[in-house]
């Protein structure tokens, strides 16, 4: 111990010291699994990049030739209608799912598992097992006659059967917190009150769920956008190449076609469109939540 | 000394995570370096579709030699991503197979390594299947040795003729016939459902290449010109064909679910004793019930000729590899006459050598005897783009090939142009 004035910046610099350290692991990890690869991809993005062997720069080749692929503005078109459709179905069976399950009641503690229990199978496997279930030669539902993915439209909606089973429990899970988060005596006034229970759902439960609402539909739009395992797996884009997502097209171009620069170039353009898109959502979402 | 704590903690536990991140590297590449003492093991990949015929090989191989081989098998579906992968990543294994058709891309993206002066020296490179020699031939070099054949043809079930009243010992010799005895085993087993005249696999484009093409090819027609890079499949005799199997699939010949069928399950079908007569794989003879009456038939134009596709797998050594001499040991055993003789041919596998068709084990069945006699008819279509244009389920000739079986015939030769774009993109 010396002279107290010597000890302040010491102290603040250690201090510092400790934060580098805390953040060093996390920042390690960001760095190798998210920073690096998303350089490289801008690097692949600007090159014609083969398997093995140099890479050649051929900017702006991967980029002018996005628009004379028709699989891929047919598959922004099809991923923009599932991310809606999915979006509005998942918040409303989540939304019934946490209003039935919310208050303790004896036996609810059963279905707050069956409904989130789904969530615990791998999303892949869930789509093979899907691929199994409504499989007309061997699946269980074959008797009904139904086609499941014999036409766009069935495949559509067996596809969003099969994402609603898998996430609709998640996503009530997330909802639940919220509303066990709004104090019971808001509702205690609100019946006090005489109001009525749509009346307490739509003035009460509804806006002060909003910011949970807000992560929720964050979560299911960047979800749906990103959509692959489902329509890889379970349709496998067909049929007729109706139901091909965005990152199936990536994952075309990279791994079938061996276009590894145009698949990067694609890559870059969806990300671009995603951080705007969270951007947009949150301003709009957090303007909301602070009225 | 408590506020220095934190640090000293924070300090350890990186230092920790550092040390993990140290060990786990050469852990890693220990298998992959060279092994200068003792046997090499080498490791090899190859696809679901022709698994057998490689374990077998492998075993076989890990029983009577020092170097050993480490066999991994990958879902077809998935081996071209997989090797894609792979190679970006430069972790490709020492030795993998192929499906012959993607091989002539592979060596153009310069995924094998050149074994041009081996194979040269091999005292039966001439009698080497030729049309898989001439697919793994790049700018003059060699790249692959012939791995299995698979051909192409029309597999009856004897039991289902006889009760419906056809000859169980004669097969179709046309497209025409096969059509007939299809819809003759459907009118008269199949009113319960549990029967089918016919089956193809509806939603995969490489099933379609391999059971259609070569009913094109024995009435004199072509899919494509030499170069790979035109397609010919908008007019006649491909039209013609499809025209037959669409009138079957119309008249409900064709089990319930050809439409969807993605290729996965499209030979699982026949086995069970549920369809009367179908194109199959050779490769599938070996592994068909042992008590079910099996006829074969070489696939057939629609007047008649015949011909099939010589497909399956060729075998070459990643051009990453650093094990290349035990690599080639392997290589060079598996066609040897010892193997091809005691396990291809042992198996009813198609033998990779014509100087082996006749051998001890194929003149006892004549199925296969004939099988063999097609390598010289066949064919096996060169094109780079070949993958992505016919496998990959949303290339171009999916959609080409579903127009014309469920769809709308006129759009066939708007859809041969996407066809032709692919092939030269």
């Amino acid at each position: 111990m010396t002279s107290p004035l010597s000890t302040a910046p010491r102290l603040r610099r250690r201090r510092a010291l400790a934060g580098w350290a805390y953040a060093a692991p996390t920042a390690v990890i960001v760095a190798v699994l998210f920073i690096a690869p998303l350089v490289l991809v801008v690097i692949m993005s600007l090159h014609k990049w083969p398997l093995l062997g140099q890479a050649r720069p051929n900017f702006p080749a991967n980029y002018t030739k996005i628009p004379d692929d028709p699989l891929f503005l047919d598959s922004v078109l099809f991923t923009l209608k599932y991310t809606v459709i999915v979006t509005i179905l998942l918040s409303a069976v989540a939304l019934g799912l946490a209003l039935l399950v919310q208050d303790r009641r004896p036996g609810v503690g059963f279905f707050r598992t069956a409904f989130f229990l789904p969530g615990a199978v791998g999303f892949a496997a869930a789509a093979l097992l899907f691929y199994g279930l409504l499989n007309n030669d061997f699946g269980p539902f074959g008797f009904l006659g139904v086609n499941w993915i014999g036409s766009p439209n069935m495949a559509l909606t067996s596809t969003i059967l099969l994402v609603l089973w898998r996430f609709a429990g998640f996503n009530m899970l997330i909802l639940l917190t919220g509303l066990q988060a709004i104090p019971v005596e808001v509702y205690e006034a609100a019946r006090a009150d005489g109001a009525n229970r749509w009346q307490i759902f739509t003035r009460i439960t509804l806006p002060l769920l909003r910011p949970t609402l807000a992560l929720m539909l964050i979560l299911s739009i960047t979800g749906s956008l990103l959509a692959f395992d489902q329509f890889f797996i379970f349709t496998n884009g067909g049929p007729d190449n109706s139901t091909v997502s965005m990152v199936m097209v990536v994952y075309r171009n990279a791994f079938f076609r061996f276009d590894l620069g145009g698949a990067a170039a694609l890559s870059v353009v969806l990300l671009v469109v995603l951080v705007a898109l969270n951007a947009v959502q949150m301003r709009i979402l957090r303007g909301a939540t602070t009225k | 000394m408590l506020r220095r704590l934190p640090a000293l903690a924070a300090a350890a536990l990186l230092a920790t995570s550092m040390a993990a991140c140290g060990s786990a590297a050469p852990e890693e590449s220990a298998p992959g370096g060279t092994a200068a003492a003792g046997p090499t093991t080498i490791t090899m990949w190859t696809r679901a579709a022709t698994q057998a015929q490689s374990e077998r090989l492998v075993e076989a191989y890990n029983k009577s030699h020092t170097n050993q081989v480490k066999l991994t098998v990958i879902p077809t579906d998935n081996y071209q991503p997989r090797i894609a992968a792979a190679a970006g990543a430069k972790q490709l294994p020492d030795v993998f197979a192929a499906d012959v058709i993607f091989v002539p891309n592979y060596t153009s993206q310069g995924l094998f390594a050149d074994i041009s002066d081996r194979v040269a020296a091999l005292p039966f490179k001439d009698s080497l299947a030729p049309s898989h020699m001439r697919l793994g031939t790049y700018e003059g070099r060699q790249y692959t040795l012939p791995h299995t054949l698979d051909l192409s043809v029309w597999f009856w079930n004897k039991d289902l003729y006889e009760k419906a009243g056809l000859d169980p010992e004669k097969g179709p010799a046309t497209l025409k016939e096969f059509a007939e005895q299809a819809t003759t085993v459907q009118e008269k087993l199949g009113a319960d459902g549990k029967v089918h005249g016919t089956f193809f696999g509806g939603n995969c484009g490489g099933c379609y290449v391999f059971t259609f093409w070569p009913s094109v090819w024995a009435a004199g027609g072509t899919v494509m010109n030499a170069e790979g890079t035109e397609s010919t499949v908008a007019s006649s005799p491909m039209t013609d064909v499809f025209s037959i199997y669409r009138s079957l699939y119309d008249n409900g010949v064709t089990g319930p679910t050809t439409k969807e069928e993605q290729g996965p399950t499209w030979t699982g079908f026949f086995p069970k004793g549920e369809i009367g007569v179908m194109p199959m794989p050779s490769t599938t003879l070996g592994s068909m019930p042992a008590d079910m009456k099996i006829g074969v038939a070489p696939i057939a134009g629609p007047d008649g000729g015949e011909s099939t596709f010589v497909g399956g797998d060729s075998v070459g050594i990643s051009a990453t590899s650093q094990n290349v001499d035990a690599a080639w040991e392997f290589l060079a055993w598996t066609v040897s006459d010892e193997a091809q003789v005691e396990i291809m041919a042992k198996n009813k596998d198609v033998v990779a050598r014509t100087d082996l068709a006749d051998n001890k084990y194929s003149a006892e069945d004549p199925r296969v005897v004939l099988i063999n006699s097609l390598v010289g008819k066949g064919q096996t279509p060169y094109a780079l783009k070949f993958g992505e244009t016919y496998n990959d389920p949303q290339g171009p000739w999916l959609r080409f090939a579903r127009e014309a079986l469920f769809g709308d015939v006129a759009k066939l030769p708007e859809l041969n142009e996407t066809l032709n774009q692919s092939l030269t993109q």
